[in-house]
């Protein structure tokens, strides 16, 4: 049984309450941030425990806090993104919705640490519900005296709120998002500058994933040292997968950086091994937009070393061989799965969600669907495969945004490593079954 | 004071500048520096605070970062929005990957783009009409519908052509800059998004004509110039008259005696020196409004230039092969 720091109590019944989060041990936290540490010895804790961000891109938080710019007289801001809208990732939702407190709680401490007087969770349309009851426990919170002035009677004054958005999955991007929290359409901001400089209201601010922030408080209550004990070499800690797919027991799992992939799946304390004790296929190991990898791949490196669910050893061997942790939706597939069509369904989701700033995300999108559509559906052309690897790699760190490159990879995972099935849908037109090949200009135009 | 290296040819620029206003710095110094060192520009605008960065036409690679810190930047970027450092050496035109990255921005602004330059007024003086010329695929690679969208008229005298429209941005930042509140922007998402004035309000302000003149394409044109002539049938003289709007000076564009149309003075990099004013633009149209000045010299981004047509070579057409072609079909 691996060590559980977030999720060890959501069993725990009425633990969304203040009442019984305290009990076991909530808002200790914020008690000894506040009362016995400086904000300094808060962002020192954190640097040592070598916490990474939970949200994608795996960035060290201690040092994105340091980045944090301090001028004199200027609103600092800590922004939650709780927009987890990366298909395969469901892990934020469940702490949320489980132990609203948990991340309050993060909020707040985090807070003290960065000497932000406000903060904000940013939090995705389609998750109302969860924003309520993150609501109720800001206001049980309030009626506390663990947020409002001066937070258990520290000097120490802080405000938090929830402000939902209208599900747009760029939004989860940190400029889109503080564009939209702004009240503005949620483009991305060309960068630089940075958040850290110039955030929310040109203010300094961070952003982080929900998982960061209530990942703050075990770190301020076992210190930074402890926690990095956890976990192997740079991928310190515990993190939350969420598992789909075609597995036994799909759901959110705490798990300690650097369990074994093949345990992970085959094990009964957690995914439980292959629905129908059918043979494993593929995993997309971070989220939809982290390449895909064939089971050979996934459960063994290039070398034939066991590959371990930490930030290093998935992205062993660049993207030849290896992905990425990402965000930790780990979807599975058994041998019945079609890559082919499963890639049409992330291309259509990519082109639906670029927000078409930038030429080459905005109409490459749009165009490998269209190919992915006519292959799937069995017009496929035989210099379709290569057409639609130079599109990826004309998208490819050509954007404004990683938007792009989230759209490329998954296009060019899937060729690299299953080219062989692509070019089955496109010779064997007639084991395609349900032809409908259209594709109207209404439809494009989204009128 | 930067020191930067663009193509092997170095300028020692102001802290902050762009790599791109680096590379026009060297060719208005040098009139030996190829004027192609200067990356193609189609959303950035000088005149425009925040523009750039949106059309990725203007990529270069950053082969030494600084004299601080020469590692290679590992990514090619917007030169448009990317500030010199001292010590800075890109490339551009001297970069195969550059060129190769570059064609394919251009092939993706013309999946969409409708092509219908023999009915466009653009036509002629169009950026991605010299964009295409010079990257572009002689064939499309791309054999679905095209996106299509309504013409509408924005106001009396602007005509939005929406189907033709690259997203550049630049006649949102106009209208952003030029009035008080927000009245044109994008509607939608992706490859449905549109520019738009929402509810096909005109823009009431006394300088809107000018985003007919930064719009790189024919996505906006003027009504008062709709169909009248191609653009390279028109003379083009500088002329001024006393304004009290704006500076009053305009280019014309005569046709015998008649003036077809009004516009900026565009310089060498297709941005006008000056915004003019919509009595200007749409309401002088007689010749005793004005006091012409003399010829207007027109540099780059127009065919009656003839910059395009000065060899055969530069059109990239081998008229030899095509005659032959011709007489072995019949
Ligand atoms: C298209 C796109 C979508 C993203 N969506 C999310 C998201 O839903 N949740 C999230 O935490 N980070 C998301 N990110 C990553 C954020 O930009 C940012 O890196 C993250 O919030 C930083 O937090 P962290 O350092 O705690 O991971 C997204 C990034 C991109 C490019
Ligand atoms: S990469 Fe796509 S989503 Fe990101 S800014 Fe560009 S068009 Fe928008
Ligand atoms: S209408 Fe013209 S100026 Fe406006 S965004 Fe489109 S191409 Fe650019
Ligand atoms: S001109 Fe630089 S990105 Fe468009």
């Amino acid at each position: 049984m691996g060590k559980k720091l977030l999720i060890h109590n959501d069993k725990v019944p009425n633990i969304h309450t203040l009442q019984v989060y305290r009990e076991h041990g909530g808002y200790a936290s914020v008690e000894k941030a506040l009362k016995s540490m400086t904000p300094n010895d808060v962002v020192e804790e954190v640097k040592k425990s070598g916490l990474r961000g939970r949200g994608g891109a795996g960035f060290p938080t201690g040092m994105k806090w340091s980045f944090l710019a301090k001028p004199e007289g200027v609103e600092r801001y800590l922004v939650c993104n709780a927009d987890e809208s990366e298909p395969g990732t469901f892990k934020d939702r469940y702490l949320m919705e489980k132990i609203p407190h948990a991340l309050i709680e993060g909020m707040i401490t985090s807070s003290y640490a960065l000497g932000a007087k406000t903060s904000y969770i940013y939090i995705r349309g389609e998750y109302f519900y969860v924003a309520r009851i993150l609501e109720k426990a800001i206001e049980e919170a309030y009626a506390a005296g663990l947020l409002g002035k001066n937070i258990l009677g520290t000097d120490f004054s802080h405000d938090c709120y929830v402000q939902v958005g209208g599900g747009a999955y760029i939004c989860g991007e940190e400029t889109a998002l503080l564009e939209s929290l702004e009240g503005k359409r949620g483009n991305p901001r060309i960068k630089p500058p940075f958040p850290a400089i110039a955030g929310l209201y040109g203010c300094p601010t961070v952003v982080n994933n929900v998982e960061t922030i209530a990942a703050v408080c075990p770190i301020v209550m076992m210190g930074g040292d402890e926690y990095a004990k956890i976990g192997v070499g740079r991928s310190t800690g515990t993190k939350l997968i969420s598992a789909s797919g075609h597995i036994n027991k799909p759901g959110v799992y705490e798990i300690e950086l650097g369990l074994p992939v093949e345990e992970f799946i085959y094990s009964d304390e957690y995914c439980g091994g292959i629905i129908n004790g059918r043979k494993l296929k593929a995993v997309i190991a971070g989220g939809s937009s982290v390449p895909i990898l064939p089971a050979e791949l996934i459960l063994k490196n290039d070398k034939g070393e066991p590959r371990l669910m930490t930030y290093e050893s998935l992205s062993e061997g660049g993207f030849a061989t290896g992905t990425m942790l990402g965000s930790g939706g780990f979807m599975v597939y058994d041998e019945t799965t079609s890559i082919v069509k499963n890639l049409y369904t992330l291309a259509r989701f990519y082109h639906h969600e670029s927000c078409g700033q930038c030429s080459p995300c905005r109409e490459g999108t749009g165009w490998m669907e269209k190919i992915l559509h006519r292959i799937v559906e069995g017009h496929g052309k035989p210099s379709d495969i290569d057409l639609l690897w130079d599109i990826q790699r004309k998208i490819e760190g050509n954007t404004i945004c990683p938007l792009g490159d989230a759209a490329a990879w998954p296009v060019a995972s899937a060729i690299r490593h299953f080219r062989a099935e692509f070019e089955e849908y496109i010779n064997n037109p007639s084991k395609i079954k349900d032809v409908k090949h259209y594709y109207s200009v209404n439809q494009l135009a989204g009128a | 004071m930067a020191k930067v290296t663009i193509d092997g040819h170095t300028i020692e620029v102001p802290d902050g500048t762009t790599i791109l206003q680096a590379a026009r710095m060297l060719v208005d110094k040098d009139k030996m520096v190829d004027a192609k060192v200067a990356p193609p520009t189609m959303c950035y605008y000088s005149k425009l605070k925040t523009s750039g960065g949106y059309c990725r036409t203007c990529i270069v690679k950053v082969t030494k970062g600084s004299e601080k810190d020469p590692r290679p930047m590992p990514k090619p970027v917007a030169s448009c929005r990317t500030k010199v450092m001292d010590g800075m050496e890109g490339v551009n035109i001297t970069s195969p990957e550059v060129i190769e990255a570059r064609k394919g921005v251009v092939e993706f602004l013309l999946i969409n783009h409708p092509l219908d330059c023999p009915i466009c007024d653009q036509a002629g003086e169009c950026h991605l009409q010299d964009l295409g010329y010079e990257h572009g695929l002689s064939k499309t690679r791309y054999d679905f519908p095209r996106r299509t969208f309504n013409q509408i008229d924005i106001g009396p005298y602007i005509k939005m052509h929406m189907t033709r429209c690259i997203m550049c941005f630049r006649c949102v930042k106009v209208a952003d800059q030029i009035t008080d509140y927000r009245v044109h922007g994008m509607l939608n998402r992706g490859d449905a998004s549109e520019i738009s004035t929402y509810i096909q309000k005109a823009i009431d302000n006394d300088f809107s004509g000018n985003i007919i003149d930064v719009c790189p394409v024919g996505a906006l044109t003027d009504r008062t110039f709709r169909f009248k002539s191609r653009v390279w049938f028109t003379k083009p003289v500088d002329a001024h008259r006393n304004c009290t709007k704006c500076s009053g000076k305009v280019a014309l564009w005569l046709k015998g005696n008649d003036i077809l149309r009004v516009t900026g003075r565009k310089d060498q990099w297709g941005e006008v020196e000056e915004f003019i004013c919509n009595e200007c633009r749409f309401e002088k149209k007689d010749v005793k409004d004005w006091t012409i000045e003399g010829p207007r010299h027109i540099d780059r981004h127009s065919v009656i230039s003839a910059n395009h047509y000065e060899s055969l070579a530069s059109l990239k057409l081998d008229i030899g092969k095509q005659q032959k072609a011709l007489s072995t079909k019949k």
